[in-house]
Parts: structure tokens; sequence; C-alpha cells
């Protein structure tokens, strides 16, 4: 039983940041972006995050969570590249995403040279401290997961997500949203601009994916690395597909996936998993997702207009 | 003035100028970063005339060395995967379909070639070309996945061939690892017999890891040109990449064309793959992570049109920063501006439309005056 407890606290620190990223995901590829360089976006983040971090610890105790949202921030204006090329430009959306990937490897590395005079930032040595609720951790079970000793960004996810579906589905600004990458022209009809939703789904999933990269590196690292991120943010596209681009099923899919990796960890713990190598759980999230999508091949769940560019005189 | 406006203006030139364009702006985007961090372009331009040619132009008129052949071997080293893996984007390209998974396709190269050179046993000069047709297969097979799901599901090959770079990284690590001894980060020397490696080409550009390869690569852009240009086959496979539902109702098989076609082009980055077994190392490597061969190839491909002959350039170009990395850091400069080059030259190609109505806007007014 502790074992198991031990396994899922250290699941929600690891699915944080895909669930976040994969929001992010989520609010592009429902305005109709496909949106790949999600990856590239939160090394982004990470490498802003870690090295604000680096230079205000110790100025105030508010240091973590300022350079979560620089992070952020950052993450939302570069995501301005993939929305031009792909929105205005016509440009493929999978090659815009790629050279956001590339740019990211390139740009990030290069900074902690400028800056740093090395390969990665300095490490920092204050991050997040957790936090224990008073009366919730004596619930049985979750307390101990939810509850005691925590990062709080684990809660700003669970928030993020409910938020992210009361937007998308309970507000007009969700439904135009929804309408920019289902059937764009009849959004047009209304009098609503495709370019500015779009524009406006892009940067979110830059702020998002930002702020899920500067979590990750806060919480899982000492310091900004090229291998950082290291195919989280390709997890989190994993996550929107097989969760659906909805809300809750990224949620679900975003810890399953976040348990996988925990479980290539503990393996050897378990007797019956002895067979199983750790690059077994490591690929499995990636295997699962194939699967997943050649059982939904015959319904249609994607976004109906996505990755396609909004042409204005198209019928 | 007016010859060369003309010149511009014509939509024939288009495909080569606007890839040109794009170079162009790439090296002077990353002048520009380099000058805004305090540091100076000019080492830029001669780290990467240096890793072409081999002349350091800093060198010209003092009594140190001038010319060193080792740096032009190297150049080639650094090319002969990155025209592979472009050739296969390009290959994808041409039927419509985007091969995003050369990563993938390369490692399973790698593991496949290094498994071949390790477990088997050939007479020489037979077993290098029984390695390589067994990295042609493992990235075959890679690319034969997102093909047949594809064809049978039509899934998305992008997402597929996305979730199978990381599978292969993981798959490929494993069996690397158990086929080295301990905790082994490679497997052990493939024998001599079966790698590409050569102590005459090595000679020649003083001791660099020259190796046969790159006939190899000539063998494969002159077969690329051949299947696209030259049979039905790669008709067909142009055909449905212009207009699927057309060729359809021509009466060509276009899934079953699709699936060809990513196997086609798993196969030319398994060899991309098996190029760094048998020829760069000489042996088979456990990978932290991708080393963006595949990703490369994208960029290769977008600057070389898709075509054979193009991705041979373009892949000497990209080739040709890879090798100046090393030179850079030498000089004190952050090896990494090469990839910022690499992504910002794949954003511009990207933006062709705008370029192209710039381009068009010129002609409109000649027209007018």
């Amino acid at each position: 039983m502790d074992l198991l407890i031990s396994m899922l606290s250290l699941t929600i620190v690891f699915s944080t940041p895909i669930v976040i990223t994969s929001l992010g995901g989520m609010f592009s590829e429902r305005s109709g972006v496909t949106n790949i360089g999600l990856e590239g976006l939160m090394m982004f983040g990470a490498f802003t995050a870690a090295s604000v971090l680096f230079f205000i610890e110790g100025e105030t105790a508010l240091a973590p969570w300022i350079a979560i949202f620089i992070g952020a921030l950052v993450g939302g204006l570069i995501s301005l590249i993939h929305a031009y090329l792909s929105i205005h430009a016509n440009a493929d959306q999978i090659i815009s995403g790629t050279a956001i990937n590339l740019l990211a490897t390139g740009a990030t590395i290069y900074l902690a040279q400028v800056i740093f005079g090395q390969q990665r930032t300095n490490s920092f040595s204050n991050s997040f401290s957790r936090f224990t609720f008073p009366v919730l951790s004596e619930i049985p079970f979750i307390g101990p997961i939810l509850f005691h000793r925590v990062y709080l960004t684990v809660h700003l996810a669970i928030v993020l997500v409910i938020l992210s579906w009361f937007v998308l589905y309970k507000t007009s600004f969700g439904l135009r949203l929804r309408a920019a990458g289902e059937h764009p022209s009849a959004l047009e009809s209304m009098g609503v601009s495709v370019y500015k939703m779009r524009y406006i789904g892009v940067v979110l999933s830059g702020i998002l994916a930002g702020l899920g990269g500067g979590i990750l590196v806060l919480t899982q690292d000492i310091q900004y690395t090229v291998m950082s991120i290291g195919g989280t943010g390709f997890i989190a596209l994993a996550a929107l597909i097989f969760g659906r681009w909805k809300p809750a099923g990224l949620l679900g899919a975003g810890v399953f996936f976040g348990f996988s990796r925990i479980f290539a960890l503990y393996s050897n713990r378990f007797a019956i998993l002895e067979p199983f190598p750790d690059a077994f759980f490591f690929a499995l999230p990636y295997v699962l997702t194939i699967i997943a999508l050649v059982l939904f091949s015959r319904q249609s769940v994607a976004p109906k207009a996505i990755g396609k560019p909004y042409d204005k005189g198209e019928r | 003035m007016t010859n060369i406006k003309t010149f511009l203006s014509d939509e024939k030139h288009q495909s080569f100028l606007i890839p040109a364009i794009a170079i162009v702006l790439g090296f002077l985007s990353g002048s520009i970063i380099m000058l805004l961090s305090g540091l100076n372009p000019v080492d830029l331009f001669t780290s990467f005339v240096r890793a072409v040619t081999g002349i350091n132009l800093p060198n010209i008129g003092t009594d140190r060395d001038v010319f060193n052949s080792r740096y032009f071997g190297e150049f080639f080293v650094f090319s002969i995967p990155l025209i592979l893996t472009g050739l296969s984007v390009s290959f994808a390209f041409r039927t419509g379909l985007f091969n995003i998974g050369g990563e993938g396709q390369v490692m399973m190269g790698a593991l496949f070639a290094s498994g071949a050179g390790i477990f088997l046993d050939f007479p020489p000069l037979i077993f290098p070309v029984v390695v390589l047709i067994a990295g042609a297969l493992g990235g075959a097979v890679w690319g034969f996945i997102p093909g047949i799901l594809k064809a049978k599901f039509r899934v998305h090959e992008v997402v597929v061939t996305i979730m199978l770079n990381y599978t292969a990284l993981y798959v490929s690590n494993f069996y690397i690892r158990s086929w080295g001894e301990g905790n082994a980060i490679r497997t052990e020397n493939l024998p001599s017999k079966a790698t590409l490696q050569s102590d005459l080409l090595s000679s020649l550009t003083n001791n660099s890891r020259l190796h046969w390869g790159f006939i190899v690569v000539i063998v494969c852009a002159v077969i690329f040109w051949f299947i696209i240009n030259k049979t039905t086959f790669g008709y067909e496979l142009k055909a449905v990449g212009f207009n699927p539902l057309a060729s359809e109702y021509a009466g060509m098989k276009v899934q079953r064309n699709a699936a060809l076609s990513m196997t086609i082009a798993g196969a030319f980055s398994g060899l991309a793959g098996a190029m760094l077994v048998v020829g760069t190392f000489g042996y088979g490597r456990v990978l932290p992570g991708f080393e963006n061969y595949g990703f490369d190839g994208i960029a290769v491909a977008l600057v070389g049109g898709s075509t054979a002959l193009g991705s041979v350039l373009a892949g000497l170009l990209f080739g040709g920063l890879k090798a100046a990395q090393p030179i850079m850091q030498v000089s004190r400069i952050p090896r990494d501006i090469a990839i910022i080059i690499i992504a910002v030259i794949i954003i511009y190609v990207a933006m062709r439309e705008p370029f192209k109505q710039l381009l068009l806007k010129l002609k409109a007014k000649e027209e007018e005056n």
C-alpha cells in the first residue's frame, strides 16, 4: 500500500506538466491548428523558468511562481511564430511545428552558452517547496497522495483542467474556438474572425506549454539541459489524442502516461514485471497511442478542419 | 535592372529562388543573433568555409597551415546521413505524405545494421552489402508501419511516425545495451570487413573518418531519380501526391502506393542509420535522445525541393553547417548557432506563400511600367 501511495505521489508530479501542456495542445488543435511544436515550446518555457529562478531565487518566496509565469509568457511569444506561419502564411503546420522544435534545441542551448558560458543553465537551489494541507492530508489514500507534502502546481493543473472544460464548453468563446476547428466558414459567416480565434488558440497553447515546461524543470530537475524535456511535449500530444481532444480525457491519459513512466522506475520491485524491461514502460504511451488511433479510426474524433489553413475565398 | 526583376518575378524560377532567399536570410538571421549576443559573425563564415573546403582563411598570409584536407573529409562524413534522410523525406513528400519519422527509421536502421554486423558472417565485399541491406530493411519496417496504417485505417502518418520515433529510441537502446557488455553505451566494434571504413580514404584526407558511404549516397540519389522520373510506379506516386482523388479515378492504387512510398522512404533513412554504424563510428551506440538526423532531413527536403539533386546539394549545405560546429566550438562560438540557422531556414521556406506574393507584386509593378 505504501509502495502504491509513493508511486502515485510521484506519478502526479510527472503528470502535471504533461496534462498542462496537453491542455495547451487542445486549445490549438480545437481551433484548427495542429501543434507538434509543443515539445519546443516546453523547452523555451523550461529554459526561461530555470534561468529566471537562478537569478531571482532568495529575493522573494514567490520566485518559482514568477519564474514559471515568465516561462509561460515566453512560450506564448514563441508560439506567435507558429501562429503566423500556419494562419497567415498558409504554411504546412507540421513543418512549422518542426521548425519550432529545432529552434528550441538550438536557441535554448545557444542562450545558455551566452548567459552561463556552458551547455546548460546554472543550477538553482530553492525551487517549489512541498506543502501539506492541514485537515485534507488526513483523508485515507487520497490525502497522502494529493495533500501531503505536494507541490501546489499539481492543484494548479487540476484547476486548469476544470477551467479549460468550462471555457471550452460553457462560454461563447469556447463555442467559437471549437467552430474555428470544425467548420470555419460557418463561423466566419457569423461575423467572427477565424484568424483571430486561431491566433488565440495557438497562443494559449504556447502559454500552457511554456508553463508546463517551466513546472517540469522546477519540480523534476535542478537546471535546464537539452535533455530536460526529453519527449514530454510529444507525450502531451499523445495524451491529447488518447484523450480524444477533451479536457477530462487528456487528464486521464496524462495521469496514465505519467504512471507508465513511474512504472519503469519501479518495475524491478515487482516479480511479475521482471520479464519486462524499462524500455517497455517508456515506450508504452507511444505504442498505446498508435493502437488508440487505429481503434478510433472508424469514428471521427479529431477536429474536422484541423491542419487545413483557412482560406476566406474557398467555398 | 529590369532583367533582374524579370528573372526574379518569373514563376518558373521560384522553385530555387525561394530556397535561395531562405538560405541567405537564414545566415543573415544567424549573423544578427550573433551580433546581438556580442559575437563576431565573421567567425561563423570562416568556420563554415573551413569545414567545407578545409581552408583556414584567417591563416592566409601567416606562417601557419592554411589547408587541412581532414576537414574536407569530415564534411562528407557529416553530409552523408543528411543527404539520405533528405532523400527519405523528399520521397514521401512526392506522394503527398509527410515522413517525420526519419529519426526512428535512422535508429532502427542503425540497430539492424549493428545486429547484422555482429551476429552474421560473410566474406569481405559481400558483408558490407548485407549490413547495408539489413539497415535499409530496419528503416523500411519502421516506414511500413505508418504506411500500412495510413492505407488500411486512414490514420494520419505524422502522429504515428512521431510516436514511432520514441518507440525506436527505447527499443534500439534496449537491444544495443544488451549486445554490449555490462553497463554498455555501445556495442563492440563491427568486424572491419563488415564496415565501409577505408584506410585509403582516411589517409588521403589526413586521418578523417571519410568512408565509402559516399558511393552509396550517389547510388541512392540515382535510384531516387530513376524511380520518380523514369518508372510508371514513380509517375503514379507523383500523381497521387498532386491529386489523390483523380489518381484513384484513373485506376491507380492510391492506398497501396502510400504504404509503398513510406516503406521506401523508411529504407532511405534506414540506410542513413546504417552509414553511422558502418561508416562514421564502426559500432552501434546507445543514444540519450534524438540526434536530429531525421528532422534535419526535413530541412534538406524543403530546401532541395524534394528532388534527388536538390537533396544532395541541400544535404551538403547542412552537412557543412554540422561539420562547422566543432570548429565553432574551438573558436568560442556556441555551436548551436548552426541549429538556429537550420531552424530559421525552415521557417523561411515555410513562408513560401508570402514570398511568392512579394515576387508576384514585383512582376505586377513591372507590367504597370
